[in-house]
């Protein structure tokens, strides 16, 4: 099968089929990301932009070296130093970036839906690296490759995901992607950050961290943003950590051969203990390697083959 | 597009015994087997260099290392097809370097895939030398490129496809010629 969208804006509603053909994608461009000299002319003359409106240096850095990796141009915009401080819109600057060529924008923002708005008005593709706290697409796509890539499958699975799942679009794709792919999804944190729509995605919900974790597969462990804390949906960093923060001795709980993973940067100490995060069941470096291989399956498979019949 | 047969141009005897000439042709040019590796351009060539593999061992007693070349990720015209490729695993376990390499296809027509199939093998290592072998050269060359071992030579028009079959693959060997009829 091929790729038959415009754009990747989401998991929610991409078929099994279509979750399966990017991650059977991506396993030969793990290789290359292995190789000494690391690029393929696949999409010599095509042209990416990361469009950033927020700030990121796993996933920009991803999607730039995924573009480069295939002999991409790709070109980098941070909002901060762009137009948009001049007070131009997302409209009129993604027609900018069409009116130059480009063949693929990547955005981040904070407004979620913003990738939605951009797609409907530009002639590029769209690809959502993480709008609000909306979607994440790539970043459920590189976790369901690193799980079945040490599990060898999706299917069955039970995957508990752990934190603040109110203000995670990381969350919210592997959600989408894990129930689509057949894995049964736990989610866990305080009551204040489960969002209560959550019952409508068949997901079963925790607020008592033993329980979640009750014989699971694996654990994803959502990074405490901060930065989005400031309603006082907890009462301290210290009291999150003592009843929600993931240690050895709450893993015991999981499956013996338990799997963690991180969608980075890590508060250390605070959700995730030190000596889980450096274990050899983590595989958080692991993430942002198959985060690469998955970007570039992405891009290869928007871009190539794309004749007059393949996009609607 | 309807294919018509028109010929079988091998069957498993004629394909085998190219195999044996082909064997012996690169021992001879390459005087043994020292830093000798073969090559398969997926999907049929890797099969046919698999047999010049076990045909060298049954000649010299040893064996030569094998790869798999996926070219997907090469070709220059990607964003040109409706239909896109799938891209399997290239699996060259072995260095390149130094090595004599033979290069090993099914079909050798417009040079196309050869030509990305070099690009691909340089991009992994760096060889002595790399020689070309195919079972089928059909002609039609766009690229400044030419077989070192050819199994059959077969003049054939812009028209006719060739089609190559082997038991790996399609479950019986063969070769035939078959016209394009709108």
């Amino acid at each position: 099968m091929a790729w038959q969208h415009k754009d990747l804006l989401g998991l929610r509603g991409l078929s099994k089929q279509e979750i399966e053909l990017i991650l059977d994608t991506a396993a030969p461009m793990k290789d290359i990301i292995g190789r000494d000299i690391k690029k393929v002319p696949t999409l010599r003359g095509k042209s990416v932009v990361c469009l950033f409106y927020e700030a990121s240096t796993r996933t920009r850095t991803s999607f730039e070296l995924s573009g480069k990796f295939m002999s991409a141009d790709t070109v980098n915009i941070a909002a901060s130093s762009s137009s948009v401080v001049k007070g131009e819109s997302l409209i009129d600057t993604g027609k900018t970036l069409d009116a130059m060529g480009t063949d693929i924008i990547v955005i981040r923002h904070a407004a979620s839906g913003a990738p939605h708005l951009l797609a409907k008005h530009v002639k590029a593709r769209v690809i959502n690296a993480g709008d609000g706290a909306h979607e994440h697409p790539t970043q459920g796509l590189l976790d369901m490759y690193t799980i079945k890539e040490r599990k060898g499958r999706l299917e069955g699975l039970t995957v508990t995901i752990l934190g603040d799942v109110l203000h995670s679009r990381v969350a919210r794709s592997n959600i989408w992607g894990l129930r689509t792919m057949g894995a049964e999804v736990r989610v866990c944190g305080p009551s204040t950050l489960l969002p209560p729509e959550l019952a409508a995605t068949g997901v079963q919900a925790f607020t008592c961290i033993e329980e979640a974790l009750e014989g699971a597969d694996v654990v994803n462990v959502l990074r405490l943003q901060l930065e989005r804390q400031k309603k006082g949906l907890f009462p301290t960093i210290r009291e999150y950590a003592r009843q929600f923060g993931l240690n050895q001795e709450r893993l015991k709980r999981c499956k013996s051969d338990v799997l963690v993973l991180h969608p980075g940067p890590m508060n250390r100490g605070v959700e995730i203990a030190d000596d889980v995060a450096d274990a050899d069941f983590a595989a958080i470096e692991e993430q942002v390697t198959n985060g690469v291989a998955v970007r570039m399956a992405i891009l290869y498979l928007m871009m190539g083959g794309s004749g007059s019949g393949a996009v609607h | 597009m309807k294919l018509l047969n028109k010929a079988l141009l091998m069957d498993d005897d004629a394909i085998r015994r190219a195999i044996t000439r082909i064997a012996h042709e690169i021992l001879e040019k390459n005087e043994g087997i020292e830093n000798l590796a073969l090559v398969g351009i997926r999907r049929r060539g890797v099969p046919l260099a698999k047999r010049l593999q076990e045909k060298i061992q049954e000649i010299e007693g040893t064996t030569v290392p094998l790869g798999a070349l996926d070219i997907t990720l090469y070709r220059d015209d990607l964003t040109t097809l409706d239909v896109q490729p799938v891209i399997h695993k290239t699996e060259v376990p072995f260095s390149l370097n130094g090595k004599k390499v033979v290069l090993v296809d099914d079909v050798l027509y417009t040079g196309r895939t050869v030509r990305a199939a070099l690009d691909a093998l340089i991009d992994i290592g760096r060889p002595q030398v790399i020689q070309l072998a195919v079972l089928i050269d059909r002609g039609h060359r766009e690229l400044p490129i030419r077989a070192d071992y050819v199994g059959k030579n077969v003049p054939t028009s812009k028209r006719e496809v060739i089609s190559v079959r082997v038991m790996e693959v399609d479950g019986e060997d063969g070769v035939s010629i078959q016209d394009m009829v709108d």
